[in-house]
């Protein structure tokens, strides 16, 4: 089925894969080319605090409709938001090895998606713990709800409040707002909106392959 | 009054030399070559490709 936002998520990444390439750069020290990496990094947490947001939204909405449908929501884009993170962390790991010469350093911001990526983890052990539709639904959504609120706490909140090497905490300058170069806006926010949507594409492909298997209401 | 001239006249010429050379190397080379484009088309051979798959799960599951 085609859709205007499909085609803007295959528009959007296709320029930001393109520009991001070939479009210049700012030259600074020790980041050299890899200044670069930022429209792809950068995205994928964005992604996934994105999915966490429509997973806490869908918990919120069973605990108080009790409608099963939202849990299969809860859950995929639970699942999903798993996939950009992992993505974000190797690709992270892989800009830390080149500027920073190490492949993990002990960090607030790192330790902090980390930690992140294990709390909702355990919110898929925690369902795996439960046979019963209704129940499963239900305590996985409360427990999401602390889970999303560990996430802010660790990505958002405690890298301001303490010294980093990662850019936009420590006092380094971020790649944001006002910190950012105009050509790179141009390529890293159609970049972020891309990957969004193909969050957001993938996402909806994946209740339909649920339902296409066992329909729900 | 003097010695504020003094003071400046041994001042500015640190200044001048307190900057920061421009020499950030970057990937001049690639681009210069062309093989940054090399790069491009093949990335974007995979990216394309993930959209096929992507456009012909879309086609199968969806109404």
């Amino acid at each position: 089925m085609v859709s205007w936002w499909k085609i803007l998520c295959i528009a959007c990444l296709t320029f930001a894969l393109i520009g991001g390439f070939l479009l210049p750069v700012p030259a600074l020290p020790i980041l050299h080319e890899s200044i670069r990496n930022l429209y792809y990094h950068v995205p994928m947490w964005f992604t996934m605090m994105f999915l966490m947001s429509v997973s806490l939204y869908h918990s919120i909405k069973f605990l108080s409709s009790n409608q099963i449908r939202h849990d299969l929501w809860a859950d995929l884009s639970a699942r999903i938001s798993m996939v950009f993170g992992t993505l974000g962390l190797l690709t992270g790991m892989l800009w830390a090895r080149h500027t920073w010469t190490a492949w993990w350093v002990n960090d607030t911001k790192l330790n902090g998606s980390a930690i992140t990526m294990l709390a909702y983890l355990a919110y898929f052990v925690l369902r795996n713990s439960m046979d019963e539709p209704q129940k499963r639904a239900r305590i996985s959504a409360v427990y999401n709800v602390f889970a999303y609120v560990f996430m802010l706490v660790f990505i958002m909140v405690l890298p301001r409040l303490n010294d980093s090497l990662h850019p936009g905490n420590g006092g380094n300058p971020g790649f944001v707002s006002y910190d950012l170069d105009n050509t790179m806006r141009m390529v890293f926010y159609p970049a972020v909106l891309g990957f969004i949507l193909l969050s957001w594409w993938i996402l909806r492909l994946r209740i339909a392959m649920s339902d296409h298997k066992t329909p729900t209401e | 009054m003097k010695k504020l001239f003094q003071l400046l006249f041994m001042v500015t010429p640190t200044i001048a030399l307190a900057q920061q050379t421009n020499s950030v190397e970057m990937a001049d080379g690639l681009f210069a070559s062309g093989k940054i484009y090399v790069v491009v088309a093949s990335l974007a051979i995979v990216l394309l490709g993930l959209f096929a798959y992507l456009i012909y799960l879309d086609k199968k599951f969806s109404k």
